[in-house]
């Protein structure tokens, strides 16, 4: 008894109290910023030296669906392309994750967009499955630690369910190989509408790194309506945990 | 003269000429496998095939532990008479890669009796072949029932499918079908030929792992560029590897007590293990250390500020976590439940050629740290953590002493670095590799023994890739581990493995 009141006196509170305030460390690497002022031979060095064509080479954006964050570009540019430790880079819109040379606001979900009967059914409670279809395993445990004991998503009713049969919507992570195509498909399919679909981390929303392998099938993602992208290599849970409550409208 | 019958390369250090690796008759070859394998103190690290015009180019990389070299030879046979006698009935440990070549090129190895699919590659032999015609093992039987799960899971964990042959609740056989997430690494290697991309690529064969991924790939490029790294840097690989540990072995503690319901060591370790990757983003600005690790420098040298944020931290989570593991391992309910609970004995361990923690836990010393030293452990001697009694709770302990061990490791590699002359090199991208060579690269990642082999051709281009995660050792250990056990003990046994599926596909 006495070892377990030690134990717990050492643990204290650790509980994330604002999931839209917390900071994170200075080099997280976040919403990159890109100086208005690129000129058209240092865009063309960074957009050549990114491993994964993340940057247009002809307007120097950034597209965070793409970008694995390794900085590289950065590294290159130090003066003209810093990535900020913004974590709050989740979107509805596949094109809100473009980020335009000179611009610094924030990413937002656009409300238009967002499909009524989202926020109708499923502000109060939420409940996902989660898929991984050839995931390496860090977005995995980045949304596994969304429901630690640290962030605590459960608190707003959203958490991860064992069955597709009891869930919401779908959070897929990985680049989807083709072995995982049909599993992903019947795990879809098992969950009753309306459902959403949550692709998490960069591998999921273009493949990242393992775009254009022959091992992969993406079709799923070519033929559903995507309600929410969250990007990151991998995600962080604070990413993922603003982006679901900007979806439902939670304040 | 006699022709030489092997070549001697050792870890973490200089590339072989491609010609010097002497190609052997298969009746050579078969016989030299044996001979070798018979020793305990050695064990198969890679066995596999390579393609060039109308021929299979067949390597065998063997570890002696007790000499600290690989030795190495190779076979080469006709694509037209593709038929070899299998060495898996006098060597088990050999199944996994005579089941690979199988898959991977159609090679027929007679007398091998599990010759099933490991991962159903894109470019696999027979493209017929799809995953949901896996042949699984099966009993006829009135008394006994099938159980299967996956390969969507209830958890978030990646996919993977059990098939379990039960007799009521007792598991009479598990059989693991893998593959759901091949994504083609090894192939991408050498179609992604962009430094940097080979360095994404690394990192993301196991998220899990990245750092023990990147630096196996670091230090191959390394070896094949005639790359020296500084001392300074070599150190603060160690520490970023052992971190990796550390944040891994804390993170399963907490996963343990989840399966057996114990909630309260289930979240302090939880938020334990949140402390350890918290630092580890502090130093390179992500939770798993992908960036951290590039051949020739690095993008994030170690710094005070680094340094007594990991001391801070270590010394607090430290001391949380063996207060609290002292209490764990001291739970009648959880002793009970962990105690005892899916053996794996040590003559299954040598005979699978298992690796690692699980080899470690079954009283073998495979700890490549020690035995095959890379980056500063060369001169660093690392205190390899053996228990023998192979079950979870010997699995369990495992981690507590290595997070112990760890700590200790990195407060003194701190001291040592402390003494050293920094170089802040940036990493190099525009290398050269030494043309027609072979060069192999280990290191013990949390899980095990990663290996990394790359052959380059007359142009010094990566020609082929192979990527070795422990898991591919250690997946059958699971599988004979839960034989005889209650079904409900299966996710226990499982997460005291925590094997890695994505290694394993690839």
């Amino acid at each position: 008894m006495f070892k377990e009141i030690k134990v717990l006196k050492s643990h204290g509170i650790q509980y994330v109290k604002n999931l839209r305030m917390q900071p994170v460390s200075a080099l997280f690497r976040g919403r990159p910023v890109i100086s208005g002022d690129i000129t058209k031979d240092e865009i063309k060095t960074v957009s050549f030296a990114c491993p994964v064509m993340a940057i247009d080479g002809k307007s120097g954006s950034i597209d965070m669906g793409r970008c694995v964050f390794c900085k590289e570009c950065s590294f290159l540019l130090p003066d003209k392309i810093r990535f900020t430790n913004d974590y709050r880079i989740s979107s509805n819109v596949r094109e809100a994750l473009i980020i335009k040379p000179g611009s610094e606001n924030p990413v937002q979900l656009d409300e238009n967009r967002i499909r009524k009967e989202i926020r109708r059914l499923f502000k109060s409670a939420l409940k996902l499955r989660q898929v991984s279809a050839g995931g390496d395993n860090s977005c995995e445990m980045e949304l596994v630690a969304t429901g630690n004991v640290n962030f605590d998503f459960g608190r707003y009713g959203i958490e991860f369910v064992a069955s597709p049969r009891h869930a919401d919507g779908i959070v897929i992570t990985g680049p989807i190989s083709e072995n995982m195509a049909e599993p992903l498909d019947i795990t879809y399919n098992a969950i009753p509408s309306p459902k959403i679909i949550i692709l998490a981390g960069t591998d999921a929303i273009s493949g990242g790194i393992f775009d254009g392998s022959p091992a992969l099938d993406r079709r799923f993602i070519e033929q559903n309506h995507i309600d929410l992208f969250v990007p990151g290599n991998p995600l962080n849970p604070l990413t993922f945990i603003n982006g679901v409550m900007d979806l439902l409208g939670i304040k | 003269m006699d022709q030489k019958l092997y070549m001697e390369i050792k870890n973490n250090s200089l590339p072989l000429d491609l010609k010097e690796i002497p190609v052997l008759k298969y009746e050579v070859f078969y016989d030299q496998v044996l001979a070798f394998l018979k020793d305990e103190g050695k064990h198969c690290i890679a066995y596999y095939g390579v393609e060039s015009a109308g021929n299979l180019k067949l390597y065998c990389c063997i570890a002696d532990d007790n000499n600290n070299i690989v030795v190495l030879f190779a076979h080469e046979l006709n694509k037209d008479h593709l038929v070899l006698k299998s060495l898996t009935p006098e060597c088990v440990q050999l199944h996994i890669f005579e089941r690979e070549i199988h898959e991977n090129f159609g090679v027929e190895f007679e007398g091998h009796t599990w010759l099933k699919p490991v991962r159903y590659p894109y470019n696999r032999k027979n493209r017929s072949e799809i995953i949901n015609s896996y042949p699984f093992y099966n009993i006829e039987s009135e008394e006994l029932h099938e159980v299967g799960v996956g390969p969507v899971h209830a958890g978030i964990i990646e996919p993977g499918h059990f098939r379990f042959i039960c007799n009521g609740e007792k598991v009479l056989h598990l059989e693991i079908q893998l593959g759901y997430q091949h994504r083609g690494i090894e192939e991408l290697f050498i179609t992604k030929c962009n430094a940097l991309q080979r360095c994404i690529l690394s990192e993301s064969i196991a998220g899990d792992t990245s750092i023990g991924h990147s630096l196996a790939h670091s230090q191959l490029i390394e070896s094949l560029a005639g790359i020296q790294v500084s001392e300074a840097l070599q150190i603060e690989r160690c520490i970023a590897l052992e971190m990796e540990r550390l944040a891994i072995h804390i993170g399963d503690t907490s996963a343990l007590c989840g399966d057996v319901a114990y909630q309260l060591g289930q979240v302090v370790c939880e938020a334990l293990r949140t402390t350890i990757i918290n630092t580890t983003q502090f130093w390179c600005g992500n939770r798993f250390g992908k960036g951290l690790i590039r051949p020739g420098g690095s993008n994030y040298p170690l710094n005070n500020d680094v340094v007594n944020e990991i001391l801070r931290v270590l010394d607090d989570t430290g001391r949380r976590f063996f207060e609290v593991t002292d209490l764990i391992y001291s739970l009648p309910s959880v002793l009970g439940r962990f105690d005892d609970i899916g053996i794996l004995t040590r003559q299954q361990a040598l005979s699978l050629g298992a690796v690692g923690m699980t080899a470690r836990t079954s009283g073998i010393l495979r700890d490549i740290r020690k035995t095959h030293p890379f980056q500063y452990y060369k001169n660093y001697l690392v205190r390899p953590v053996i228990l023998e009694t192979g079950d979870v709770l010997a699995r369990g302990m495992e981690r507590v002493l290595e997070v112990h061990e760890s700590v200790k490791i990195i407060h003194e590699l701190i001291e040592i670095w402390q003494q050293k002359i920094k170089d802040f090199r940036k990493p190099v991208y525009d290398y050269n590799l030494k043309p027609d060579n072979f060069a192999i690269s280990m290191v013990e990642g949390w899980r095990g023994e990663i290996c990394h082999i790359a052959i380059t051709d007359n142009s010094g281009n990566i020609a082929h890739y192979k990527v070795k995660d422990p898991s591919m050792h250690n997946w059958m250990a699971l599988a004979l581990a839960v034989r005889n056990q209650e079904i409900s003990d299966f996710p226990i046994c499982n997460k005291s493995f925590n094997l890695s599926y994505c290694g394993n596909d690839l």
